[in-house]
């Protein structure tokens, strides 16, 4: 069995990193000078997250490098910096090929409707799952919304543009969306309307928010790993200093990988009203505690196996953005004939 | 795979304290201490060869013992425990 390599965050301001042997040793001056010191062995680690106030030797850096293990930096807000990375590696080959899909319409627009069909099956499973758990009107409600989403699938089939995709995605997301209320249960309390960002006005979307930043970085990571160009994207154009082809692949795992963590976390009660900020400007933030449950929440949910459809076995949460990334890479060698989305059965 | 390192290595000389010291720095560069000479790993195989190699290569194979129990797979989640707690969880999620 593969053991799962873990993801280290450090949010506490003012905390810093050492290299110790092979471990990483925290060290905070606030802490009691009796207390042994935090220690992590490195092999365990494939990937470092350090948020605004701390500080990362340069011994430290330098090792992660020489391992191919990246550190991320963001601000206290959670806002992307940037990330150090050792030497670019992978396959020229497939770097090409990608390049070459990339202006490839036809190409383009096959792989685009396979990763939007992926999220809307997926979104589908989402109101189904919780339909199923519930009852009365709100089952009806999220069941009607479920048939809705699954008529999308008939329009998607017949576009032939990119332009038609991301129509066709849109209207999913907005039919989705707009049953949100019914996901959550209390969702008055919660202010549940339907998706807004830049900045999110309630808790609900503050969340979506937090966590679709921390898929994306896991879905940047896979392509880089598998060595496709995480900025040559397919469904979404490039423009500078956008990772289009991670928002790409991105979409067929929110609705099942964040989505649903989302509303679980709520609907248990995991979370409440103090671990969020409400902000003069009517924005939403996670406070430090709260950020603290969410990565735990989302670490453990990290290793939770989902079943494949398509290869028709078990694969842990973490692992999907590389199993994924690898079956494009293998559509765009030319060794699958077709690119396969992440649906579960 | 879970594994349980244990260690005695003879310290009357002063070459046997620097591989104790050297000993327990490898154990730390791959699980946690749960007691004084007891790490806790958890680990790939190729990880596993790997401690192997640097534990033999600084020990003295006729005066110190290691020894290394392969557990059952998750054996470690499930641990009793009397006394003071183990400070973290082998795998569980790290956040500082």
């Amino acid at each position: 069995m593969t053991e799962l390599l873990n993801t280290l965050y450090i949010q506490r301001p003012g905390t810093s990193l050492h290299l110790d042997g092979d471990t990483l040793r925290a060290f905070h001056p606030d802490d009691e000078p009796k207390t042994p010191p935090k220690r992590v062995p490195l092999v365990r680690l494939d990937h470092l997250v350090a948020f605004g106030g701390v500080n990362v030797s340069q011994e430290l850096q330098l090792r992660c490098a020489a391992d191919g293990r990246s550190v991320t930096y963001l601000t206290g807000n959670g806002r992307f910096l940037m990330r150090t990375v050792g030497p670019a590696t992978g396959n020229p080959l497939l770097r090409q090929a990608q390049h070459r899909a990339a202006d490839d319409h036809q190409q383009r627009v096959s792989i685009s409707k396979a990763m939007i069909a992926g999220k809307i099956h997926n979104s589908r499973q989402v109101l189904l799952r919780t339909a199923r758990d519930s009852s009365g009107f709100r089952q009806t409600a999220l069941r009607a919304s479920a048939d809705l989403i699954a008529e999308r699938l008939n329009l998607l089939r017949d576009a032939t543009t990119i332009d038609e995709v991301f129509g066709v995605e849109g209207i999913t997301a907005r039919d989705y969306f707009a049953a949100m209320p019914h996901l959550v249960t209390r969702s008055k309390e919660w202010k549940v309307a339907g998706r807004n960002k830049r900045p999110p006005t309630d808790p609900v979307n503050c969340l979506l928010s937090f966590l679709y930043g921390m898929l994306r970085g896991a879905v940047h990571g896979a392509l880089e790993q598998v060595g496709l160009d995480p900025y040559i994207g397919l469904l979404h154009g490039v423009r500078s200093g956008k990772p289009a082809l991670a928002l790409d692949l991105m979409e067929e795992f929110r609705p099942l990988l964040v989505d649903r963590l989302v509303f679980t976390l709520l609907n248990r009660r995991e979370l409440s009203d103090k671990d969020f900020d409400h902000l003069p400007n009517g924005a939403y933030q996670l406070t430090d505690d709260g950020r603290k449950k969410v990565f735990t929440a989302w670490q453990k949910s990290r290793q939770r196996a989902w079943p494949h459809a398509y290869l028709r076995r078990d694969v842990e949460g973490a692992l999907l953005p590389l199993v994924q990334a690898r079956l494009l890479a293998r559509h765009l060698r030319g060794d699958l004939a077709a690119y396969q989305p992440w649906t579960v059965a | 795979m879970d594994l349980l390192v244990t260690y005695d290595v003879e310290t009357t000389t002063p070459a046997g304290a620097r591989r104790l010291r050297k000993v327990a720095k490898i154990c730390e560069g791959y699980g946690h201490r749960v007691q004084k000479s007891v790490f806790e790993v958890v680990c790939r195989d190729a990880d596993k060869v790997k401690l192997v190699a640097a534990i033999e290569a600084v020990i003295d194979p006729t005066r110190d013992s290691v020894r290394i129990y392969r557990l059952p797979a998750m054996a470690l989640d499930d641990v009793e425990h009397l006394g003071r707690p183990r400070g973290i969880d082998p795998r569980g999620p790290f956040v500082i």
